[in-house]
């Protein structure tokens, strides 16, 4: 109750503020309309309002969940009608232990699952990764953020990854995954600053029992809740995962298409025992196991079903069975990604955070998007963005092997530092071609000790960075919260990621043109190291053969010019 | 011994030049696109064009060879020193000079030795080499696996785009040729029609007259 009061209070002088705010903004606003018919047209709007995409009622679908069967087909109980799930339930965890009841294996599975341990430990390289560690260079780390960044933790109640019951299987969250009614959501765990709290007015309260009794395998919408919306907000991390994804068209998704093959995530991303296919950490880019479509299979690749040979048995498809050795499938089949009208960031300074308008943060609306909906460029608690739709991928030659800046690793801030470096190259045989977003960022890190840093985003102290806009307490609490060095002076360094792009594949016909390669200033241009047909050149060898043909031509030229005239003079004389 | 009017290339022989020639103008051109000289048309047409077209000269050959092999037409390329000098001294020199071609042509060589001397080189060097290093360069995603593909494949395309230049420039100097006669036509009917002016000797006169009267005019 006292809570509640609170949180009154908090929304009453938040509304009075607001009332302010627009009063001051009302002259601002006026301009505003005359100049809001171009794309260029920005709005502003105070205060923090992230992260209520996941909470949102999305879209829900009915895809193909086995491969082969319709989608209402899938399942052989009614969960509607089972006693267990008659409730009443009014929390996640109650529905939990009536799931475990029955599966009673599933929770042993599920804790060792990375959406739930968000610890991966690369055999590769040795690397300690996962969500609870990492630096990216989006919103930078979750690690110290779980009040915020753990709406995405397929768990209840995960506010710091230190002291979390990692083995709590009551935690578990079925539902999110589960949930075939579109009306289950998660908010952050925690509230944040109180700037935060607009963002958790005004959601409708969840029917537990409801959402309980419908529970299927998962649909697009249950993975893309979090998936499509990874790094803040809608398809700004990955590039080839946006909402777009729910229903899209063949033109977006020859797989997906609810007019093609509706294929759910799980057709591909394929998985026993709570545990599936796909790793971004240590991917599998090379599936050797041949086999063929509807044969059992553990691996996510285009190959794991279509094979390393897929084009028909023609000339043409011959020359282009020839490429996959060498070139990953998607590298000519997702020609371009953001597509389907929704924009990625690609790019994001972070320099310029921290800007206030009347004493508050604020954002800016600088985009719109394909699909007509307005996307910010400028965001107090995080910087500028640029956007992209319809990117062309960089390609690069990648074995598998990433090799991740973490926060413990010294970098030389002159140089982008890369945030996963990829290995291969053409002389190595498991190396093939494949696409990337790369996504450029301009970050805080630690000047004196030459690292990536920790900040500390999310909280209601004096700290946190959203709602207080100061870098160096934001730093200074982020490493100490994990017992980090830092040298107490921050600087910003570029950094670079790479985001393997493999969705979004495009029907056959739109898939890239040989030439779009195959010419001297072609996609792969700056791809070295290897002979290409159409794009490579032995400069001595074409100085040569030039020069016999053009001496070829001048010697008859002359010969015959000689037998001309020495011809003209005998019949003179 | 005298000049005789006499069908020297059969019909096979007619049909292989002019579809030889076609099909070698076609690789000349979408060889130097597919190499990048230039953009138009775009490398996949390009590679198109060059596949078949070679692919259907290789047949081509086969056929050629076969029909050189059982005609005993091959004799018209064995190489001789004998007029050589003369020849190669006639288009030198002589040729400024107004002076006759020294060479007449024969029932069986009908080729000037330095006509068949190039003609052997054409047949035994330059189209062997280049369609040897066609073959590699359209196969070699079968021969060549993993990475060692980049550095042979850039030595097939190497010696594969030098020849090509040899072959460009053959074709120049086989076309100015066509002017050194007394006229063009003189020099390009004979691969048209099939008759030619040759020198026969009476036993071939009169082995033509009885058992090929056709090829006698």
């Amino acid at each position: 109750m006292a809570d509640n009061n609170k949180f009154v209070r908090v929304v009453g002088r938040r509304a009075a503020l607001l009332v302010v705010a627009g009063l001051l903004a009302l002259p601002a606003m006026a301009g505003q309309v005359a100049g809001d018919n171009g794309a260029s047209a920005s709005r502003i709007e105070l205060g923090i309002q992230e992260y209520d995409v996941t909470a949102k009622k999305r879209p829900v679908d009915k895809s193909v969940v086995r491969l082969g069967e319709k989608p209402e087909d899938a399942s052989t109980t009614d969960h509607s009608k089972l006693e267990e799930l008659q409730g009443p339930f009014s929390s996640g965890p109650e529905v939990t232990r009536a799931c475990l009841k029955c599966h009673n294996k599933a929770g042993d599975q599920f804790i060792k699952n990375k959406h739930w341990t968000w610890k991966y430990h690369n055999p590769r390289t040795g690397q300690d990764l996962g969500k609870s560690v990492l630096v990216n260079n989006f919103c930078t780390n979750a690690a110290g953020n779980e009040g915020m960044c753990a709406q995405c933790h397929a768990g209840y109640g995960l506010t710091d990854s230190r002291t979390y019951d990692f083995t709590n299987q009551e935690n578990i969250d079925c539902l999110v995954c589960h949930d075939s009614t579109g009306t289950y959501y998660k908010l952050p765990p925690t509230r944040g600053n109180k700037a935060c709290s607009i963002m958790f007015e005004g959601k409708p309260p969840i029917d537990f029992t409801r959402v309980a009794q419908s529970v299927t395998l998962p649909g697009r919408n249950n993975c893309g809740a979090c998936h499509f919306y990874g790094g803040g907000g809608d398809n700004v991390k990955h590039g080839d995962l946006s909402s777009a994804l729910f229903k899209p068209t063949r033109d977006v998704d020859i797989h997906m298409a609810e007019k093609g093959e509706n294929f759910s995530c799980i057709i591909c991303h394929v998985g026993e025992g709570h545990e599936w296919s796909g790793s971004r950490y240590a991917p599998t880019v090379r599936d050797t196991a041949k086999t063929k479509p509807g044969l059992p299979r553990k691996t996510a690749t285009c190959v794991s079903c279509h094979g390393d040979e897929p084009h028909p048995a023609s000339l043409m498809g011959v020359k282009l069975n020839d490429h996959t050795d060498r070139v990953a499938c998607p590298t000519c089949h997702v020609p371009s990604f953001a597509r389907g009208g929704v924009a990625t960031k690609i790019h994001w300074d972070w320099r310029t955070a921290g800007k206030l308008k009347n004493g508050e943060g604020y954002r800016e609306e600088g985009y719109i998007q394909g699909n007509g909906e307005p996307r910010h460029t400028y965001k107090s608690i995080k910087g500028n963005f640029k956007y992209g739709e319809n990117v062309k991928p960089i390609y690069r030659w990648f074995n598998g092997t990433e090799i991740y800046t973490t926060v413990h690793d010294k970098f030389d801030p002159s140089k982008p530092v890369e945030i996963n470096h990829l290995e291969g190259g053409p002389d190595d045989p498991d190396s093939r071609i494949w696409p990337f977003k790369r996504m450029v960022t301009i970050q805080p890190y630690d000047k004196g000790n030459n690292t990536l840093v920790y900040m500390h985003l999310w909280g209601d102290d004096p700290d946190a960075f959203w709602g207080n806009y100061k870098f160096d307490r934001a730093i200074a609490h982020g490493m100490a919260d994990f017992k980090l060095p830092y040298s107490g002076e921050y600087g910003f360094v570029e950094t670079w990621s790479y985001w393997p792009i493999v969705h979004m594949v495009a029907p056959k016909e739109k898939a890239l043109e040989c030439q779009a390669c195959h010419q001297q200033n072609g996609r792969l241009a700056g791809l070295k190291g290897f002979y290409m047909p159409g794009r490579d050149h032995n400069a001595w060898i074409d100085r040569l053969g030039v020069f016999i043909v053009l001496a070829t031509l001048l010697g008859v030229l002359g010969h015959g010019l000689l037998r001309i005239l020495l011809g003209r003079r005998r019949k003179a004389q | 011994m005298s000049l005789y009017k006499v069908k020297v290339f059969s019909r096979f022989e007619r049909f292989w030049h002019w579809t030889q020639a076609l099909l070698i103008f076609t690789l000349l051109f979408s060889g130097f696109g597919i190499h990048g000289f230039f953009r138009s048309l775009g490398f996949e047409k390009l590679v198109w064009a060059h596949v078949i077209a070679a692919l259907s000269l290789i047949v081509l050959w086969v056929f050629a060879i076969f029909w050189h092999l059982t005609t005993g037409n091959w004799r018209h390329y064995l190489p001789t020193t004998r007029g050589l000098f003369r020849v190669a001294r006639y288009y030198a020199w002589d040729i400024f000079k107004g002076a006759d071609h020294p060479y007449k042509k024969r029932f069986w060589h009908k080729h000037n030795p330095l006509q068949a001397l190039s003609y052997l080189g054409l047949k035994v060097g330059l189209f062997p080499v280049l369609w040897i290093t066609g073959l590699a360069y359209l196969s070699y995603g079968f021969w060549a696996q993993g990475p060692v593909t980049a550095s042979v494949l850039q030595w097939v395309a190497v010696i594969h785009t030098l020849f090509a230049f040899f072959m460009a420039a053959f074709v120049i100097i086989h076309v100015y040729l066509l002017t050194t006669g007394h006229s063009l036509k003189e020099h390009l009917m004979p691969m048209i029609s099939g008759y030619d002016e040759v020198e026969l000797t009476d036993a071939e006169k009169a082995y033509l007259e009885e058992d090929e009267p056709g090829r006698i005019a």
